[in-house]
């Protein structure tokens, strides 16, 4: 008994600095930019003071920067994250994945490909981002790669197109959000309905769909609107530029966990499959993919949240002005080092920081279950 | 009484003066031989390394027992160099001198903070009230006191063009916006861009310039001391005419850096180049062009007689390790010999009035001209009149202004953040 409680004391002792360490500079951190974007440090002239006056304004900010008039850059910037995300995670996990399966049918110099894919991981975005900004200029690189065989130089503007597309009001979000949901859960009820008819599951989603529909056509119109003004966002080309390097940067990653993974399964599975005369596209499609749900997850996570750090890639590619190709991480630099506006770009950091806590949560939520089921 | 003794005595007395009633502090002047370690902070590298490292050398041969450490982050107008100066006077470290864009840039930011210290008896006993020219000290200014001291002066209303070019074309330069808007469109219907612009900064420029023009300097200062409103029908005015001339600007501005779009202007690709000054520099020292016969300039339209400045200054930070040298280093910028070793180098024109123009080139000497005789106002692109919050914003409604192209949410937009960031006051 006193030789357990020896060794409990002494692993915590060793556990104990970083303990604190994690405490004070992750946690304790978070906690101050959150005690800072409820203040008004920085609203007025004198924010940079040797003691500069904070008052407690409580969610100001926060409405300031969802709803104030000269924070349409901000929103746009939000809607901008949400498209670089997703090109960043659909476009990394289907080229990863399309990378690995060419790669597993033992070609000839695989470990060179293998290199080749994985490399430009290795570098910073900063360097991305110069080698894509010379790649992607307006009269040069890939723009004029049409004229070596003779036909016309592209004219598209990759980085700094002002064209938008997809456009919606700001003041329509929840409704299109809800739009989502309910189709979304329509299709999960009939899955439902057709399949194993769990009552538990159709109520659930049931109730979802009706909730829903009951926003849609009824809350919505009754309801103020969440914007006083009408206020158009959407899908800027000047976006795609720097989603494609971001692409090209994490294939290489997802194809080496797609690799591992496929080289993970029993040769034997793929026998029998063969036997049961399934062709290679079914044995990818129905039996590869849904055993490797794991990596999938995890590759996810991952690339989702190095989505939301853009940053360096926008800065190298874009600059900090370009509003087209904003995002949120910039703005926030903006904000608290160049307007010297540090409750603002406090409200903005913990935004980002609840986004990406969205991305991790549900899979630590998961992790855990799995864990106490197993 | 003793601030009199102080500035009447030959050697450099001592002059604490604190002005009562205000918290202003001013520096004080010692007869100390100033020594020791001294660390001046500048973005000042690449081709801008020399001309600092001149003046470096002309204050090392006067104060030799002083130990300077020149700290520079580069990048250009000091992006990344302001934030890592926040970050040190933040936590406790300034250094002993930093540079920094006279006016609002350093007021708004530190003077209101009550990080600096006034430099008037710096200024009374150095005999700088009279060397710089008033509109000048004007804007270095507040009514506690004068906080920073100019090295260099640039200009940022500067058209530039390639006069063969124009002979080809069978143009004249435009002295007022409205010519402009009238040979435009056959510039481009022949494939020649009118004027060329590049990533946001610089259209921010022209739009100071097209400002300047459509108000006059005298409007114009009134809109940044807050006594114009933003919604004024002059402003309207400003930014529907800013409107017309960006129809004859190029698509692909926001990818251009400021060089790539003066390169459009020697090869023949467009026009016109609204830039700063350093632009000279640019085309005689990197391009080999010489001036008045390679490339030619004028004030922006509208502008003729008006000088819009910008200059780099070095100030005194309170709570320094060595107040002895800063005192020495802020003389060496502001005297007549660190300022004519300084400016050739850096192509641009000394701040006082004195300078001796046979060390400038000849683009340097027109300029310096047009300094001494003409009016002078401030930029707002480059920190002399707004403070830095707003200098934010504005460039977030001008990206908007570029895809919406509507004066009257424009000037809504400016008026909100004139509100906000107090503009003015």
């Amino acid at each position: 008994m006193k030789e357990q409680q020896r060794t409990t004391l002494l692993s915590l002792l060793i556990v104990l600095p970083s303990i604190i360490l994690v405490g004070v500079f992750i946690y304790g951190f978070i906690g101050n930019t959150l005690y800072i974007s409820l203040t008004d440090w920085g609203h007025g002239s004198a924010g940079l003071a040797l003691h500069p006056e904070k008052h407690f304004v409580g969610l100001d900010n926060y409405k300031q920067i969802f709803t104030g008039f000269v924070y349409g850059r901000f929103r746009q910037d939000l809607v901008n994250a949400v498209f670089y995300s997703l090109f960043l995670v659909v476009g990394s996990l289907f080229f990863g994945f399309l990378f690995a399966v060419l790669l597993d049918r033992k070609i000839k110099g695989e470990g060179f490909f293998r290199t080749l894919f994985l490399y430009p991981m290795a570098l910073a975005f900063i360097v991305t981002g110069t080698i894509w900004r010379w790649l992607l200029a307006p009269s040069g690189g890939l723009n004029i790669l049409p004229t070596f065989i003779g036909l016309p130089a592209i004219k598209f503007l990759w980085t700094s197109s002002k064209v938008t597309v997809l456009q919606f009001n700001w003041q329509n979000l929840p409704r299109i959000f809800f739009i989502i949901v309910a189709v979304v859960s329509a299709v999960m009820l009939v899955r439902t309905l057709h399949g194993e008819r769990q009552k538990k599951k159709i109520v659930k989603h049931s109730i979802i769909f009706g909730v829903s529909i009951i926003y849609i056509w009824i809350l919505h119109p009754i309801l103020p609107p969440i914007l006083p003004f009408k206020e158009m966002h959407g899908y800027n080309l000047g976006t795609l530029g720097i989603s494609i390097a971001s692409v090209w940067q994490y294939s290489g990653y997802t194809m080496a966990l797609y690799l591992a993974g496929l080289r993970g399964l029993p040769e034997t599975i793929r026998e029998s499959a063969q036997l049961d005369g399934a062709n290679e596209f079914i044995y990818y499609w129905k039996i590869a993919i849904p055993n490797m749900r794991p990596i999938t997850m995890s590759a996810v996570i991952v690339v989702a949240h190095i989505s939301l750090k853009l940053f360096d890639l926008i800065y190298a590619m874009a600059g900090a002005d370009n509003a087209n190709t904003g995002h949120p991480s910039i703005n926030m630099y903006l904000t608290t080092f160049r307007a010297n506006n540090f409750a603002v770009g406090a409200a903005i950091s913990v935004v980002l920081f609840v986004l990406a806590a969205l991305f991790i949560v549900p899979y630590l939520i998961d992790n855990y279950r799995t864990r106490r089921a197993g | 009484m003793k601030k009199q003794i102080g500035l009447m005595s030959a050697a450099v007395l001592m002059v604490a003066a604190l002005t009562a009633g205000a918290k202003t502090e001013q520096v004080r002047l010692t007869n100390n031989t100033p020594k020791g370690d001294f660390e001046i902070f500048s973005w000042w590298a690449g081709d801008e390394g020399p001309a600092l490292e001149a003046l470096v050398d002309v204050f090392n041969e006067k104060y030799p027992q002083v130990h300077l450490i020149n700290a520079t982050v580069t990048g250009g107008s000091g992006v990344n160099a302001k934030a890592v100066l926040k970050t040190r006077i933040l936590g406790g470290d300034p250094p002993d001198s930093f540079q920094v864009h006279a006016g609002q840039e350093l007021i708004g930011t530190w003077v209101t903070a009550e990080r600096m210290l006034d430099l008037t008896p710096l200024y009374k006993h150095e005999g700088w009230l009279d060397v710089f020219p008033k509109d000048l000290i004007k804007y270095l200014s507040t009514d506690q006191g004068i906080w920073s001291v100019p090295v260099n002066i640039h200009r940022s209303n500067v058209f530039w063009y390639v006069p063969a070019n124009l002979k080809k074309w069978n143009i004249a330069v435009p002295s007022t916006w409205d010519e402009f808007l009238k040979i435009a469109p056959a510039l481009q219907a022949k494939g020649i861009v009118p004027l060329s612009v590049a990533q946001t900064w610089t259209v921010n420029q022209l739009w100071e310039c097209v400002a300047l023009g459509v108000l006059g300097p005298d409007d114009y200062d009134a809109l940044w001391a807050g006594d114009l409103s933003w919604t004024d029908p002059k402003v309207v005015k400003v930014w529907d005419t800013f409107g017309k001339i960006l129809k004859y600007t190029n698509r692909d501005a926001a990818s251009l850096s400021w060089q790539q779009a003066t390169d459009m202007v020697v090869k023949g690709q467009a026009a016109f180049n609204l830039m700063g000054d350093w632009a000279a520099g640019y085309m005689s020292t990197t391009l080999g062009l010489k001036p008045g016969t390679d490339y030619g300039w004028s004030a922006s339209p509208d502008t003729k007689g008006v000088f819009v400045f910008l200059a780099d200054s070095f100030g005194c930070p309170k709570g320094i390790k060595n107040p002895d040298a800063t005192i020495a280093w802020l003389k060496t910028c502001g005297s007549k010999e660190g300022s004519d070793t300084f400016n050739p180098l850096k192509g641009s024109i000394s701040p006082r009035k004195d300078s001796d123009l046979s060390l400038y080139n000849d683009y340097s000497k027109s300029a310096a001209k047009d300094y001494r005789s003409d009016r002078i106002v401030g930029s707002l692109t480059h920190g002399v009149v707004a403070n830095e919050g707003f200098m934010n914003d504005f460039s977030t409604v001008m990206e908007m202004f570029l895809n919406s192209r509507d004066p009257e949410q424009a000037v809504n937009a400016c008026q909100a953040i004139a509100i906000q960031n107090r503009l003015g006051k």
